[in-house]
């Protein structure tokens, strides 16, 4: 497996990004403020307005490192993408096969299967840690429901069905999810997804930790040599990687949610980490994000047993594995694809 | 589609590539994937001496080419000729610029030292079959020289590695055409091979994903 490398966040919002030879140079007020060689990074996220230079974009774009550009708050605004990696072949097989709703939901339903399944686990290791915490019953019971969903999404062959069994699965999980916020109760709770905005702390963090999961996500699709754009459970919209949002959703409550979670448990995160604006939305201070994005990138260097290879790799390397996987089935490799089955 | 129109030549430094794992040189030539790793790199540094397109040597009875761009419309195959001596030899052939007569000697640059397979030697002979196609010569003989040991080993341009180059060719057009990456066996070979973090050949002999999910679900 490919090593994981460093990923440089660039929180300040007025600096700016040039190339120095092999380096990346950051400059703030024309002064240089830091200077890092590129061979050891592998991905560079700025969160501001400055930018970085055409030379530096297309450094990175040679080197496979993905350059994300995303505004103060978080939010995605562009990613340069170099030439397409890979085989053109991969790239019909991949839209051939997404043009056909059926073979479309043979792969969709391994996306479903993982996150059904993740989720599951991730409740049936709640009641074994804080029995005494929660409500084991009310858990024990989501757990068989989506263990019975698992089953029926397992063989299905239409995806709208297939998004019927995982919009059950999704409510279920989030009836319970907020019981597995252990602290800091009055600050964080779960009640309902809300995206644009965010109305809650939980919610404003997850929404940063999947704009960031799902930029690795695409990143690793296109090293690979798939189209991040088209998807096979998600379809086709203009300006939304669908495929990395279907591999993603393996990955949601197993890899981001249980993240969130652990930042609020460990009370790395606190109230005075968000702000609320007068319409109800919630934003992370400066502070708050820098820290946040610290944490992610330990949790990145943390080391497991990949569940199907085998092999022990780092969290990072994860949507890395899975796009790997994908485009071996998509290339006639594997008999399915195989999703990432947490335990 | 044909073989050869240039259009679907394929890279003559693949040959190696072909005889060390179908699948590798699948992967690179077909797929266009690629990772550099420590053997890689040595390999560029070697070629950085031979990679000088614009300088000519010229000695008393020879002149030397280096970076010479080849192909042969027979193997439908394009690529470089590290270094071509061109010996003055009265039964040679004319070479524009010069009065006198040449044979072409193709030399290939290689990192370590003499290998135990025949893939060096098979990609000399395929530049070989090029020279003399382009130039209407006739090529004996040709230089693999090894970085390690420092020294050029003398190839002769025999009829049966010729015949070799001609089948391999044939072959990897037969699978470019199909744009199929063969399953090949893995061995102790994949150890160095520089593909193997996108190749996976552990996958090789895995279970299949189907039991994967279901002996999963079933925990």
């Amino acid at each position: 497996m490919k090593k994981l490398l460093n990923t440089l966040f660039v929180t300040s919002p007025d600096v700016y990004l040039t190339l120095n030879g092999e380096n990346i140079v950051v400059m703030k007020e024309k002064e240089r403020i830091g200077r890092i060689p590129l061979h050891n990074l592998e991905a560079v996220y700025t969160f501001g307005y400055s930018g970085a230079s055409p030379s530096l974009m297309g450094a990175c774009a040679e080197r496979s490192i993905s350059l994300v550009f995303l505004t103060r708050n978080g939010r995605f605004l562009a990613r340069v993408i170099g030439k397409s990696r890979g085989n053109v072949t991969l790239r019909k097989n991949q839209y051939r096969i997404s043009e056909d709703e059926n073979k479309s939901a043979e792969i969709a339903r391994n996306f479903i299967v993982g996150k059904i399944y993740n989720n599951k686990w991730m409740l049936e290791r709640a009641t074994r840690d804080y029995p005494l915490r929660i409500d084991v019953q009310k858990f024990k019971d989501t757990s068989c429901h989506l263990s019975e969903l698992l089953i029926q999404v397992r063989h299905t062959a239409k995806l709208d069905l297939l998004r019927g069994y995982e919009g059950q699965a999704a409510i279920s999980y989030n009836e319970v999810f907020d019981q597995i916020i252990l602290q800091q109760k009055e600050d964080f709770y779960f009640h309902r997804r809300s995206r644009r905005p965010p109305l809650d702390r939980v919610n404003a963090m997850l929404s940063f930790v999947y704009t960031l999961l799902s930029n690795d996500v695409a990143a690793s699709l296109e090293s690979v040599g798939l189209d991040a754009y088209v998807g096979f459970l998600h379809r086709d919209r203009p300006g939304r990687a669908s495929l990395a949002l279907d591999v993603m959703e393996e990955l949601r409550g197993v890899y981001a949610d249980r993240f969130v979670i652990s930042l609020v448990n460990k009370k790395v995160v606190n109230k005075d980490d968000f702000f609320t604006k007068e319409s109800g939305a919630v934003l992370m201070t400066d502070e708050a994000r820098k820290k946040f994005l610290k944490h992610w990138q330990d949790r990145k260097q943390e080391k497991i047993k990949h569940p199907y290879i085998g092999e022990k790799i780092s969290w990072g390397l994860v949507p890395y594995a899975q796009s790997m996987l994908l485009a071996r089935y998509l290339r006639g490799d594997l008999d399915e694809y195989p999703p990432f089955l947490w335990k | 589609m044909t073989a050869n129109s240039e259009e679907n030549f394929l890279l003559l430094s693949g040959i190696q590539h072909f005889l060390f794992c179908k699948r590798q040189w699948a992967l690179i030539h077909i797929e266009q994937q690629w990772e550099e790793n420590v053997r890689t790199i040595e390999g560029q540094h070697i070629h950085q001496k031979a990679d000088q397109p614009f300088i000519k040597e010229t000695r008393t009875d020879k002149f030397i080419v280096r970076a010479l761009p080849i192909k042969s419309k027979e193997l439908g195959a394009t690529g470089v000729c590290d270094v071509v001596e061109f010996k003055e030899d009265h039964n040679g052939v004319s070479i524009k610029g010069s009065s006198k007569k040449y044979i072409p000697v193709p030399i290939e640059y290689k990192r370590g030292k003499p290998k135990s397979d025949e893939s060096d030697i098979l990609q000399l002979v395929a530049q070989a079959i090029c020279l003399e196609e382009m130039l209407l010569c006739e090529v004996r003989l040709g230089h693999i020289f090894y970085d390690q040991i420092k020294r050029r080993i003398e190839v002769p341009v025999n009829y049966s590695d010729r015949q070799k180059v001609r089948e391999v060719f044939k072959e990897m057009h037969h699978y470019f055409y199909k744009r199929h990456t063969p399953r090949v066996k893995t061995g102790a070979f994949c150890k160095s091979c520089s593909l193997q973090n996108l190749c996976l050949p552990e996958l090789m002999g895995k279970q299949a994903v189907s039991t994967y999910i279901e002996r999963k679900i079933s925990e």
